[in-house]
């Protein structure tokens, strides 16, 4: 289980979407802490297999938590959450998959 | 195109970050470029935002940090955070993205200090959602306060004793330690006990790290063999041989750690000279007592040319800056030498505890040269078995393997494979590491959008027109 232990401004969260559903997170916090923290380890299939992928180095080297915003494949580790933001899965595009 | 500093740092740990700081004081304009939002690199990460219920977990050495992101702010140092380095080339020019626009740069010298990664562990199951690095659980606490709880911390090495320390600051004891350094390790590493003696405090930092562990009752098994990872959709247990019986934890989260090793892709691109280094078991660039690399335009500081931990990258940091001020002219050859020395006696003492750490936590065989149906590369699902069976149909190189399986051409572009390719196929065809190589590694070191380069196009244009 990933908790916070960030007992400050319980007040200050904002809210944005991944998959459609609705997750608060902490301001600062990337894309893949605030969804490890709401329990979505799992942010995609690889292309290959279909096999399901999360986080995995938090630090831009793997590769493993991409996610869609507007339309692009980015590292959740390395997109900062903000008000409002639209996060999607990435679509499974391999015909074996 | 005018150069437009006299030096360019990739990097804002503790290396680029002290080479900054150096530069600066010397007269030198630099530009420092990093991919995270704050300077600090992974070791210092988010250390100037940082709040107190995080230093108390994370410790003092964390907090030291803060002193070089402070030294960033000087009217010569331009900090471009969040940016992403895809591209340098020889005449000093980095090409980089910030927001989705892309930019160029060029500098008279350019210092590399884009650190280290996390070596790959390429185990059964060490693909699944729920199994990351050590690393990356330090990384939570630091950057979102965030911990794992109930975590099983799986291989060997400072980190995992640190990690696991932290996370019982914390409150959130892991569920157990379990560790693959042999008590053959341990007598091999004796011999370089008394040099490692003379970093006494770093040592002692350790045992009473282990001590806290087993005061708070957390299990450590040692010499623990095949290792396998298990669950469907997420890590549900793990599997692993010690002290002549089977055992099995449940657990969501495992925390994988086998050291660190230099990040080279850039260095790589630049078809810079590197050398495997057998003690810690990956390759080095080249480099000089001044840091400097096999092309005169780039120095390498920090633990991107060897790993030696913050201290040493700090005071290499500086090394090179002192490297890069003499090579423009900024100071002469003797007031470098003279500079120089003084660091590198400190580099030395800071340098004494790595080959006793280095051989007492060494990557186990298992890790180094995986059974045939672990994935090896993550991205594309490569096999270890897979680049076995290109190594007997004559594959030579990791180059080839690309072409015969895909393997290290996915979005990390080899950054997790790129090692264990280069040691399956020096064991399959008895070559050594070195006349095996590495991949070759190509701009953009990380994916661009067409957009990005589209507008660096327009801006090329509109510079040549004026």
């Amino acid at each position: 289980m990933f908790e916070s232990f960030d007992k400050s401004d319980p007040g200050r969260t904002l809210s944005f979407t991944y998959a459609g559903k609705s997750i608060s997170a902490k301001p600062g916090m990337s894309v893949a802490a605030a969804l490890l923290t709401h329990g979505v380890t799992a942010f995609r299939g690889t292309p290959v297999s279909g096999a399901a992928r999360g986080p995995f180095c938090m630090m831009g080297a793997c590769y493993d938590c991409l996610v869609l915003i507007d339309g692009v494949t980015v590292q959740a580790c390395l997109t900062p959450v903000h008000e409002g933001l639209v996060v999607e899965r990435v679509p499974i595009t391999s015909e074996d998959a | 195109m005018h150069p437009d500093f006299d030096i360019i740092i990739i990097g804002a740990g503790p290396a680029g970050m002290s080479a900054a700081i150096e530069a600066a004081k010397h007269g030198a304009s630099v530009c420092i470029l990093d991919e995270q939002a704050s300077g600090g690199g992974q070791i210092y990460r988010n250390v100037s935002n940082s709040k107190q219920d995080q230093v108390d977990i994370l410790g003092k050495d964390y907090l030291a940090g803060r002193q070089y992101v402070d030294g960033l702010r000087h009217d010569r140092i331009l900090h471009r955070a969040g940016v992403t380095v895809w591209k340098v080339d020889k005449a000093g020019t980095v090409v980089f993205s910030d927001a989705g626009r892309a930019e160029q740069i060029r500098g008279r010298h350019i210092i590399l200090a884009s650190g280290a990664m996390e070596r790959a562990v390429p185990l059964p199951g060490w693909t699944l959602p729920g199994v990351l690095t050590a690393g990356a659980a330090q990384i939570l606490m630091k950057s979102g306060s965030i911990v794992t709880r109930d975590a099983v911390l799986v291989g060997s090495g400072p980190l995992l004793y640190l990690v696991a320390t932290q996370l019982l600051a914390a409150g959130a004891a892991p569920k157990a330690l379990v560790e693959t350094q042999t008590r053959r390790d341990l007598i091999a590493a004796l011999p370089h006990l008394a040099k490692a003696l003379r970093d006494w405090k770093q040592l002692f930092k350790g045992v009473r790290m282990i001590a806290a562990l087993k005061w708070a009752g957390v299990p450590r098994f040692k010499a623990a063999s095949d290792i396998a990872i298990e669950g469907e959709e997420n890590a549900e247990a793990v599997r692993f041989r010690a002290g002549g019986k089977d055992h099995c934890i449940d657990t969501n989260i495992v925390l994988l750690h086998q050291g660190v090793v230099p990040n080279t892709q850039i260095s790589r691109s630049l078809g810079l000279e590197h050398h495997y280094d057998h003690t810690q078991r990956c390759f080095h660039p080249v480099i000089d007592e001044f840091g400097q690399a096999s092309h005169p335009m780039f120095s390498i500081a920090g633990d991107g040319a060897g790993i030696g931990g913050a201290k040493v990258a700090a005071l290499s940091g500086r090394i090179c800056a002192l490297n890069a001020l003499a090579r423009i002219k900024k100071i002469s050859g003797g007031e470098r030498d003279k500079r120089v020395r003084r660091l590198e006696t400190s580099k030395r003492t800071e340098l004494s505890i790595r080959p006793f750490l280095d051989t007492l936590y060494p990557p186990p065989q298992s890790v180094l040269l995986p059974q045939d149906e672990t994935i090896i590369c993550r991205c594309e699902e490569v096999t270890a078995g897979d680049i076995r069976r290109y190594a007997k149909l004559g594959c030579k190189g990791p180059n080839q393997t690309k072409s015969f399986g895909r393997s290290g051409m996915g979005p990390c572009q080899g950054r997790f494979c790129g090692l264990t390719v280069t040691e399956i196929l020096a064991a399959e065809t008895g070559e050594t590491q070195d006349a095996v190589g590495s991949y070759r590694i190509r701009a953009p070191l990380k994916p661009v959008t067409l957009a990005e380069l589209a507008a660096l196009a327009e801006t090329n244009e509109k510079e040549a027109a004026e």
